[in-house]
């Protein structure tokens, strides 16, 4: 099982990182929202708002040239593994100074600068990719490693399950990242899942752990050693982090009585918040004062809303784009 | 008749579910978020609450899975209505549709079949960028074994929804995503549509626009332009893929000698293909003009608004291709 609070060993600096990358996706994510509301985006968006410590955690044990998939709900894994706030919402405004040149919207963006493969809009349809990367890392011959993220929801896909049977039969480096947040649109898991979650991994033999995802320093713990045992050679790892988003399923789920309560919603947004659960803890421990969190509130404010004003002024793309980019 | 009343469309599609499911124990509702949720464009909101979670019944995210589930279903006595909330889960659910249910029925030598309805959604405009956005209705109208309904009114969804559930053979019903809210007289009684008739939706006789589901309105629109530059422009909608009803398509053409055919799907080897191939071969000695057609740009459905609209076939687009056809400019 994962490491429990004694182990945790995550110095300072390290952690603040991850608390800042924390609020510069909560705070980008708050935007998002207040565009939705304000009619300035097209379309709907999935907020990441709650489960930052699983992006943030997870990321934060990879290297820039290992790799990632993500979901529909994908802005905090992109921003986790280093996109750029105004290219982020320049392509959740289909402008052309976004990730995909405005022509994949929120649940596509795709950096592979920053070894993000790509958001994708089919449930469970990066873990294809994803494995196909791990095993293309193998067969070059680089210490590549794979995070493929995603929700509790794709754990009804078949295609996870054959791409994982062969990431243990292939041994390859890969952890398959399972975000539970309880909820896949507007059904609990406990209607959608038999059994356990973990022991589908186990029944390919791959190790499978659980753990509190609303705790970025526990997630990146358990995180750096499966990475640290895929890039030894010695295969795929399975996580699960129990996490949830404080948001509907998209933008415009607003009224969500029917499928989940408030009293829950409140119960996680007060006592299990990730960027508190830090805060709290880093300062219960004397190793700094609120007034660092609040400096980092201010410094990703500033980001979001320089990245924002950067994205509405930017153009649209030329008419000419729509027929480019079918082919190589 | 009834007294005139007015639909949704979307509701016209519950309505048609909701009588078929009382008035045959056989008829369940199978798919992702169809219970409480009644889907995510409140579709089938209300059903659950009146016949229960055993039959509106809510599903892992398992296209292949719930869609088998569905096969083996129909051909053991039921009559699902399997829900693919976006057509382009489609490609997920391929093999138990194609291979499957569109099959079983020849393969058997006639000795099973597969009574069901796949409810899916087409269009683009929403938004929602490439895996979101197609209309891939083609695809299935190319499988033998299949059925393929395209309503384009609340008045077709009722009475084509309620044929398709009746009907003993596998039926790909296609709603427009952009479609839902749009209202139109829906009679309260039971009526059904038979598949293979084409509606003319609007006379005129200098030229056919033939037009399908999302593209209906469309040609409405570009008639309602060439109208005021004297052209009478005539529309008409197959409403179904398969069966087609050649025969009116075919005559529509022999009376204006022009047509153009209209249809979201792409361009590239799409519906407007077979459509103008059958209106080229039908009426041929009476056509002025080369068979025009008209889909959606053959590249991924684009996310920026910007580009995204261009798309789609255009009340302009239309209006512009017909008024050239008819030489005016
Ligand atoms: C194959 C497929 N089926 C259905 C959908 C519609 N859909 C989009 S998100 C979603 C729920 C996903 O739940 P989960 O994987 O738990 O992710 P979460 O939204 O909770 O982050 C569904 C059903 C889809 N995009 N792809
Ligand atoms: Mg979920």
């Amino acid at each position: 099982m994962a490491g429990t609070k004694s182990d945790l060993q995550v110095d300072l600096e390290q952690s603040l990182h991850m608390y800042q990358q924390m609020a510069k996706i909560r705070a980008f994510e708050e935007k998002v929202n207040e565009l939705y509301q304000s009619a300035k985006m097209p379309g709907l968006a999935h907020l990441y708002s709650g489960e930052e410590a699983v992006a943030v955690g997870v990321c934060e044990a990879l290297r820039r040239d290992d790799y990632i998939t993500s979901t529909h709900r994908g802005h905090g894994h992109c921003l986790a593994k280093g996109a750029a706030v105004d290219r982020m919402f320049a392509e959740l405004l289909g402008k052309e100074a976004g990730y995909c040149r405005g022509k994949g919207g929120s649940m596509h963006i795709a950096d592979p600068d920053s070894g993000n493969l790509g958001a994708n809009a089919i449930v469970g349809g990066s873990a294809g990719i994803a494995t196909g990367a791990a095993f293309s890392a193998k067969m070059r011959g680089t210490p590549q490693v794979v995070a493929c993220f995603f929700g509790d929801g794709a754990l009804g896909q078949g295609l996870l399950y054959e791409v994982m049977n062969m990431a243990a039969l292939w041994k390859l480096p890969i952890i398959y990242v399972c975000e539970n947040n309880l909820y896949g649109e507007y059904t609990s898991v406990g209607e959608t899942l038999a059994g356990e979650i973990g022991a589908r991994a186990k029944a390919f033999n791959i190790p499978a752990e659980t753990i509190d995802g609303q705790d970025v320093q526990l997630v990146y713990m358990t995180m750096q050693r499966l990475v640290a045992r895929a890039r030894r050679g010695q295969g795929p790892a399975f996580l699960e982090c129990q996490t949830y988003r404080y948001y509907g399923h998209h933008v415009g789920d607003i009224n969500r009585a029917y499928y989940r309560s408030k009293e829950e919603e409140r119960e996680w947004t007060t006592t299990r918040d990730p960027l508190q659960v830090l805060s709290a803890r880093l300062i219960a421990q004397k190793l700094t004062d609120a007034s660092v969190f609040a400096r980092i509130e201010a410094d990703v404010k500033a980001e979001v809303d320089a990245g924002v004003q950067f994205a509405l002024d930017a153009p649209y793309p030329d008419a000419r784009e729509v027929e480019q980019d079918v082919y190589a | 008749m009834s007294e005139e009343r007015e639909l949704t469309f979307a509701e016209a599609i519950r309505e048609a579910l909701a009588e078929e499911m009382r008035r045959d124990s056989r008829v369940f509702i199978i798919g992702e978020d169809v219970a409480e949720a009644g889907t995510p464009f409140k579709v089938l909101s209300g059903l659950v609450e009146e016949f229960g979670k055993d039959r509106v019944i809510d599903t892992p995210i398992s296209e292949p899975g719930f869609s088998g589930i569905g096969v083996g279903a129909a051909m053991t006595g039921m009559r699902p209505v399997v829900d693919l909330m976006f057509g382009d889960f489609l490609t997920l659910a391929m093999d138990q549709i194609v291979n499957q249910a569109a099959k079983v029925s020849y393969m058997s030598g006639g000795k099973l079949h597969a009574p069901m309805v796949f409810r899916t959604t087409l269009g683009a405009t929403r938004r929602s960028a490439a895996q979101h956005s197609q209309s891939l209705h083609a695809w299935v109208s190319h499988i033998p074994g299949l059925q393929v309904v395209l309503p384009s009114t609340p008045y077709d969804a009722k009475g084509l929804l309620k044929t398709a559930i009746r009907d003993d053979n596998p039926v790909v019903f296609f709603e427009d995503k952009m479609m839902y809210k749009m209202k139109g007289v829906v009679p309260a009684d039971d009526y059904t549509i038979p598949f293979g008739v084409a509606d003319i939706k609007r006379a005129g006789s200098d030229i056919t626009i033939v037009a399908t589901s999302s593209m209906v309105q469309v040609a409405l629109g570009a008639a309602k332009m060439l109208d005021e530059i004297g052209i009478g422009a005539e529309v008409i909608d197959p409403r179904t893929t398969f069966p087609l009803d050649k025969a009116a398509l075919i005559e529509s053409a022999k009376k204006t000698a022009r047509a153009i055919v209209v249809d979201e799907g792409y361009e590239r080897y799409g519906v407007t293909a077979e459509i103008a191939s059958v209106i080229a071969d039908g009426a041929f000695y009476y056509l002025d003009a080369p068979v025009k057609r008209m889909g959606a740009l053959d590249v991924p459905i684009p996310f920026s608004p910007a580009l995204e609209d261009l798309t789609v076939p255009t009340e302009q687009s239309v209006f512009e291709m017909a008024r050239r056809l008819c030489g005016k400019t």
